[in-house]
């Protein structure tokens, strides 16, 4: 029995969608808030075969240097949309976000309800973008104005980058500022 | 919806390609949806991956993470996205047999 002529073949498409194939984010901001957006758009960007780079710049270096990983807070002073005990809550007054601790304890609240959705340590996060194919870069700029070395940074940062050289990795693609 | 024979099975797939009873699902099936993924060969290693993705679904209703699935499939990341190039996330839910999955991480 021939089984092939048995066999069905998958359906086309209607239209060819346009899908997107790569993009680049860059992440200019150190905290909680600021780093894990673009940690998560990178790393769901390789899930789906996207090619992804990440730039990291100004205090979204941070997320890259060895040691400082997993030290990112949440700001919960001039934090206006800042509300307790969760995100139907009391909006947190400015001068009680200035409380010693606040910060801490909001981080260690947001990190629990993270972990219960599979969502990785900043250091875990980094490390598995690499893994999955995605390529992390420093800013020249600030790592000169910080007074940075290559040392600095974990090894999944693969390289410092000049503005020049992220604009050529970009080519062909989207680039997206966070 | 649509109904396709494969292995001379007739099998339900959602409009996205993917199976909609995960129990329909055998090996020989998975070969087929396989191969229309650009993958020429399960090994050993793919059904690790998809045997624990088609455990996590029948347990909890939606695909692992892909966090979970290398923590606990014992396939690390690198591995995994050698074996379903492209994108480890949708192709091996589809290969798999179960729903696309719905996490984000």
């Amino acid at each position: 029995m021939n089984t092939a002529s048995l066999e069905s073949p998958a359906p086309k498409p209607a239209r060819e969608k346009e899908r997107i194939k790569k993009v680049s984010i860059v992440v200019s901001k150190g905290s909680l808030d600021g780093v894990y957006p673009g940690l998560i758009m990178a790393n769901g960007a390789r899930m789906d075969g996207i090619e992804a780079n990440l730039f990291f710049t100004f205090f979204g270096l941070y997320a890259v240097m060895n040691g400082y990983q997993d030290k990112i807070q949440i700001s919960t002073v001039g934090n206006a949309a800042m509300r307790v005990p969760g995100a139907k809550g009391f909006r947190l007054p400015t001068l009680l976000g200035l409380l010693p601790g606040m910060s801490a304890f909001a981080t260690s609240m947001m990190k629990k309800e993270m972990e219960r959705l599979d969502i990785p340590p900043v250091s875990e996060f980094v490390q598995m973008i690499s893994d999955a194919g995605g390529h992390l870069y420093a800013c020249k700029a600030t790592v000169d104005m910080f007074h940075l070395a290559p040392g600095d940074f974990v090894p999944a940062m693969e390289r410092v980058l000049t503005v020049g050289d992220f604009y050529e990795l970009a080519a062909g693609g989207e680039i997206i500022f966070t | 919806m649509a109904i396709r024979t494969i292995a001379n099975k007739a099998l339900d797939f959602d409009a996205e390609g993917f199976m909609t009873n995960f129990k329909d699902w055998d090996v020989e099936i998975a070969k087929t949806l396989a191969a229309e993924e650009g993958i020429a060969t399960l090994t050993d290693r793919h059904l690790t991956v998809l045997n624990f993705m088609r455990r996590e679904f029948e347990t909890k209703g939606d695909g692992p993470s892909i966090r979970r699935l290398t923590k606990e499939s014992g396939v690390p990341t690198k591995e995994l996205y050698e074996l379903f190039p492209g994108g480890p996330a949708k192709k091996a839910a589809r290969i798999a047999g179960i729903k696309k999955p719905h996490g984000c991480i």
